[in-house]
Order: C-alpha cells, then sequence, then structure tokens
C-alpha cells in the first residue's frame, strides 16, 4: 500500500501534478499556509480525538488506487474536490455535487459511494478506489472492456461513475441477476438513456471477471 | 463550496458528547444530509463533530428477549441486509431498501436517518419560512404537490421525509439517547415534534444529545410488517404516500394493528382511525375497505395535492389485501 508513497518519495506531501492543480485552484488560500508554520498533522488529542481547525488546511493521507497521497485539505472539502484538483485525479465526474446523479461514484472500502457527499477528512484511513484505479496497467480493467464491447455510453458523462457501480456490485455479488444489476445501478443517472447496454455491460463484466 | 467549520473526530463517546455540547457543533453521521443542510445554510454550525469514529455504535445485535437492538451508526444498506433484520421485523428491511439510492443507503446510518432535515422546497431554497425563523409558511398558498395532508394544523405543512421512522415507530421502537445530563429513551412515536408543538424542531433531543443504538422490542407471534413506498421515480425520490404496517394476527384475525404512513405529514403519521377500525375484525373486503375509509377521513389536503387522499387509500387497501394473501399463505 505505501509502496508508492508520494510523501515518503518527495518529503513535501505532494507530487509535482498535484501541487500545480493545487496553486491553480486556491491560490489565495494556499498562498496563506505556505507562509505559515510548517504544514500541520491533525492534532491528535488524547481527551478529544481528531481535530482539525476550520480556518487551517491541514495534512491527511488519502490511500487512491494503492498510493498514499499526503495532501492539505480543508475540512469542508468533498473527497470529489481533492480527488479532482487537489490530488489531479480527473476520472471521477463532477454532476449535481449533490447527490443526486452518481457521477462520483467512488469505491470506499469497496463500497460504492458519491465522493461529493463525502468530505475528504471522513475518507482518512479508508481505501478509495476510483475508475483510473481499474485499469490493469496500460490495459482497460474487465468492467471498463465491457463498457466498451457493449457501446454502453454516448456521451460518456456518466459512465466513470456507472463503472465504479458495476465494479461495486460485483465486489459484492460474483454474478448477479438482471434485478441486481438494475438495483446496482440504480444510483447513477444516465441523461442520454444508456441504460439498456449499461445493464447489458454490468452482465458482460461479470462474465470477463470470472475468466 | 461549503461554509467554513472546524472538524473533531472523537475516538470515543464521551469525548463526542462533550464536544458536541461546547458551542454550537453539528453531528456528522453519515454525512449525506448534513453537507446538503451545511450548504443550503440551514445548518449554521462552524464546528462538525463526527461520530463516524464511534465503532460501538455500528451494527445489528439480538437482545436477551429476543429483539433487536441496532446501533445508530448502522448504515441503511447494513439494515436492509441483515439477517436479522429480514427475519424479524421484513418491514423494516423493506423500508431500509427503499431509501435514497444505493450510494447514499452505503453512506447514510439510522441515525441520521430518524433525525434529518425536511426536505420542503421552500426550507431548502432561499425562502426565509416559519420553519427558519421567518414568519409565513410559503407552501401553504404554495407549490404544495408534495406537501402533507395530515397534522399540518395550517402552520407548516412539510411531509416527513424518513422511510425507517414510520416501521420503528409502528413496531413500539425506543432511542437510546446519550447527552450532557445522562441517558434517557424515547419512543420513536414521541421523537417528531408536530408543528403546533414547536415550528423550528424537527426532533424533541436538546442539543448535546446523541442517539447511539433503537431497540426494537420482540416480534410477538402472529407478526406481520411491510412497509410500502409510493414515489415517482424508483430512486432518489422520497415517498408521496408510503405506509408501514405491523399487525400481531390471530389466524386470520387481526388483533393489534399499528398503521404509520410516511409522505402524509409533519411527522410520521399514526392513523388511529385506521388501526381502530382494524383491531379485531378479519381481513374481509367489507373491513378493509373500512379501513381505508377510516384513514383518510380526517385528510385535509392542499390546494396541489388533493390527489394524495385516493392514492394513500389506493396504497393501503393493496398492502392490506397482500397482509390477507400472506396470512392464507
Ligand atoms: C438525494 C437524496 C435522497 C434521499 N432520499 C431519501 C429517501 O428516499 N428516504 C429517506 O428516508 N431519506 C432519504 N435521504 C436522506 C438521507 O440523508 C438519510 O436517509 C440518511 O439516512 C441520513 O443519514 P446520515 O448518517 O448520512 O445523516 P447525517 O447527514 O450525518 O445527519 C443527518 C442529521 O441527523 C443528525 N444526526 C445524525 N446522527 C445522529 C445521532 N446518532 N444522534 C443525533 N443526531 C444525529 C445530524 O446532526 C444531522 O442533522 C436522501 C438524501 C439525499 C441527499
Ligand atoms: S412547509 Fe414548513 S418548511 Fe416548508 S415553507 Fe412552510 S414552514 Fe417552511
Ligand atoms: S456529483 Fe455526486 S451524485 Fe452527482
Ligand atoms: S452516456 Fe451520456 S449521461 Fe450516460
Amino acid at each position: 500500500m505505501e509502496k508508492n508513497d508520494h510523501d515518503d518519495k518527495q518529503g513535501n506531501g505532494y507530487s509535482r501534478r498535484g501541487f500545480m492543480q493545487f496553486i491553480g485552484v486556491g491560490a489565495g488560500v494556499v498562498g496563506a499556509s505556505l507562509l505559515s508554520p510548517p504544514l500541520r498533522r491533525p492534532l491528535k488529542a488524547e481527551d478529544v480525538g481528531t481535530i482539525f481547525p476550520a480556518s487551517e488546511m491541514v495534512k491527511v493521507r488519502l490511500a487512491v488506487n494503492g498510493t498514499v497521497h499526503a495532501v492539505l485539505v480543508e475540512p469542508r472539502w468533498s473527497l470529489l474536490y481533492v480527488l479532482r484538483e487537489i490530488i489531479g485525479m480527473t476520472g471521477t465526474k463532477i454532476g449535481c455535487d449533490r447527490g443526486e446523479c452518481g457521477a462520483c461514484t467512488v469505491l470506499i472500502d469497496d463500497v460504492p459511494r458519491y465522493s461529493c457527499m463525502t468530505l475528504a477528512v471522513e475518507a482518512e484511513n479508508r481505501t478509495i478506489t476510483t475508475v483510473e484505479g481499474l485499469m490493469k496497467g496500460e490495459e482497460l480493467g474487465p468492467v471498463q472492456t465491457a463498457f466498451v464491447e457493449t457501446d454502453a455510453f454516448q456521451c460518456g458523462y456518466c459512465t466513470s461513475g456507472q463503472i465504479m457501480a458495476v465494479e461495486g456490485l460485483l465486489r459484492k455479488v460474483e454474478s448477479p441477476s438482471p434485478e441486481e444489476i438494475r438495483l446496482g445501478c440504480s444510483g447513477n443517472l444516465c441523461r442520454c438513456g444508456a441504460y439498456p447496454n449499461i445493464f447489458a455491460a454490468a452482465g458482460k463484466a461479470a462474465q470477463l471477471k470470472s475468466k | 463550496m461549503l461554509p467554513k467549520f472546524s472538524y473533531i473526530r472523537p475516538d470515543k463517546l464521551d469525548q463526542a458528547v462533550a464536544q458536541i455540547q461546547a458551542g454550537n457543533a453539528a453531528i456528522h453521521a453519515g454525512g449525506t444530509d448534513l453537507l446538503g443542510c451545511l450548504r443550503e445554510r440551514i445548518i449554521k454550525s462552524e464546528k462538525i463533530v463526527s461520530i463516524s469514529g464511534l465503532e460501538k455504535l455500528r451494527g445489528v445485535r439480538e437482545t436477551v428477549e429476543g429483539g433487536l437492538r441496532i446501533g445508530a451508526l448502522t448504515t441503511i444498506t447494513g439494515m436492509a441486509e441483515d439477517p436479522l433484520v429480514r427475519k424479524k421485523y421484513p418491514g423494516l428491511a423493506m423500508a431500509a431498501s427503499e431509501v435514497a439510492s444505493p450510494q447514499l443507503r452505503n453512506q447514510g446510518t439510522l441515525g441520521g436517518n430518524l433525525c434529518q432535515k425536511p426536505r420542503c422546497w421552500y426550507y431548502r431554497g432561499e425562502f426565509h419560512c416559519l420553519r427558519k425563523g421567518g414568519n409565513q409558511c410559503y407552501a401553504i398558498e404554495g407549490e404544495n404537490q408534495f406537501h402533507a395532508i395530515f397534522g399540518h394544523d395550517n402552520i407548516c405543512v412539510i411531509t416527513h421525509p424518513s422511510d425507517t421512522a414510520p416501521v420503528l415507530s409502528a413496531l413500539g421502537a425506543k432511542v437510546q439517547v446519550i447527552g450532557p445530563g445522562g441517558g434517557r429513551n424515547i419512543a420513536v412515536a414521541d421523537l417528531h415534534v408536530p408543528p403546533r408543538d414547536d415550528v423550528r424542531a424537527e426532533t424533541v433531543l436538546d442539543q448535546g444529545e446523541i442517539i447511539t443504538h433503537v431497540d426494537i422490542p420482540p416480534p410477538p407471534a402472529g407478526l406481520y410488517t411491510s412497509y410500502r413506498k409510493v414515489r415517482a421515480r424508483r430512486s432518489w425520490d422520497f415517498a408521496l404516500a408510503g405506509a408501514a404496517l405491523a399487525l400481531v394476527m390471530d389466524g386470520d384475525r387481526v388483533v393489534r394493528a399499528s398503521i404509520v404512513f410516511s409522505g402524509a405529514a409533519p411527522v410520521p403519521w399514526r392513523s388511529r382511525e385506521a388501526e381502530q377500525a382494524l383491531a379485531g375484525n378479519t381481513l374481509s373486503d367489507d373491513t378493509i375497505d373500512k379501513v381505508c375509509r377510516a384513514a383518510t377521513a380526517g385528510a385535509k389536503p392542499l390546494r396541489e395535492n388533493r390527489y394524495k387522499v385516493p392514492m394513500f387509500r389506493g396504497m393501503l387497501e393493496e398492502e392490506l389485501r397482500k397482509a390477507r394473501l400472506q396470512e392464507k399463505a
């Protein structure tokens, strides 16, 4: 898990790319915190637990796709925001930002969740999987392959969320029934109405996975 | 972007109680309702106390008496899939599996489900209505097709959003609460506040009180439970009309009946009229008809939600027929 720890490798808590994006996004806030004393770890007080003050950015370690990223976050930042804007992984999409579309679906400890409705600080010490994490090296993973082969998208905007919902379903149920597939995908809207092919892709993915 | 807040995640329950008491703190369980409320400035807390690290509040276990104790942090999925819940109170598992969407069920908790804020669009939008401390209810004269037909007293016409509360109320469950003044338990049926008592409050909990568990009494012999939710889309939508049944049957006779509606009133709505019409009778066509008429006799629909009256009647009829079939089988 820690073998690619950006923190250890680069010593400053950022991948270069993440850092540049960070500057790009919230320059005002970042400027201030770079001038102030060294990055703070969350305080661990015996009598209180973990504390993140409102006005400060705190370093959290997020395990995303097998790599631990040490990132500076504000407590109010969603996991979606941190994945895209701080870590620089833009495979996870932002749709409604209010729990009503599923575009931002990721797996947390193998379970599909909306990253827009999850605070990044809540994802500390958990295992996060995004669509980028389903790649097998340079090759597509089985669920991704199934989506391509069954033409399970039109505009593609909902696709990474759909793929993560199906991945989560298949991690729980090896060969889901059509009803289980429908339910498993019911938290993901597709404005293009590609549902029949998405359901077909889920069935195909189950076959590919079991090979 | 959410407004700024400090964030504290205690490791122990007593720390959490102390932290929530201090300052204007809000509790974060799964966060699926809280984050929206913070964004929309419905909850204006600068301090969030996350109880998600309190592992002892998670999970379902059987009590010595044969009931269930469900931790407040148990996810909605956890309840829907729990074998003991499914066996003892299938209606509760049905209700849990009808909440929101799979992702929200994986994250949302039982405690949060019971304490969530209402979904009235004026309230969630920019209107400073009665419930937010203003001086008028915008829904009474406005867009009210999804609002209440019972128990609103023309004060605030929200419908209570929870799908699990009606079943728990019908089952006679109690929430266990811990707060600065110690512990207490409250019947789920008494947890929510009708507008005539206090239009600003959703629950009777005091600042600093945390629900730790929900205790459900052992199922009596002959218990039949069910939950039905009528809604526009299969995912996300809240109930237009819903009903939780907990019937104690002796052969085909209903000995005791609890009927609690969702999508009906500002609180989970116990239909005493329907219960009285049903108790002691067999589930004949005639009884079912009387029960359904009794259930909606006192309805006070608003301009745009008259459709709910026949909807409740029709839905209840179907649910009682299902109960009859089940008993015959
Ligand atoms: C798009 C959408 C659709 C939804 N659809 C449905 C639906 O169909 N049916 C339904 O029932 N719900 C629905 N919900 C509401 C959903 O948020 C809840 O069902 C969920 O269970 C809330 O749990 P949580 O742990 O995420 O709560 P949180 O957001 O963490 O908390 C909600 C509230 O309860 C308080 N609270 C939480 N835990 C405790 C505790 N242990 N003690 C005291 N107070 C506590 C918090 O302070 C907060 O005010 C929907 C939500 C969204 C965003
Ligand atoms: S129904 Fe209640 S929440 Fe909605 S506008 Fe009226 S007072 Fe406000
Ligand atoms: S962006 Fe998260 S559910 Fe729509
Ligand atoms: S493919 Fe366009 S939204 Fe699904």
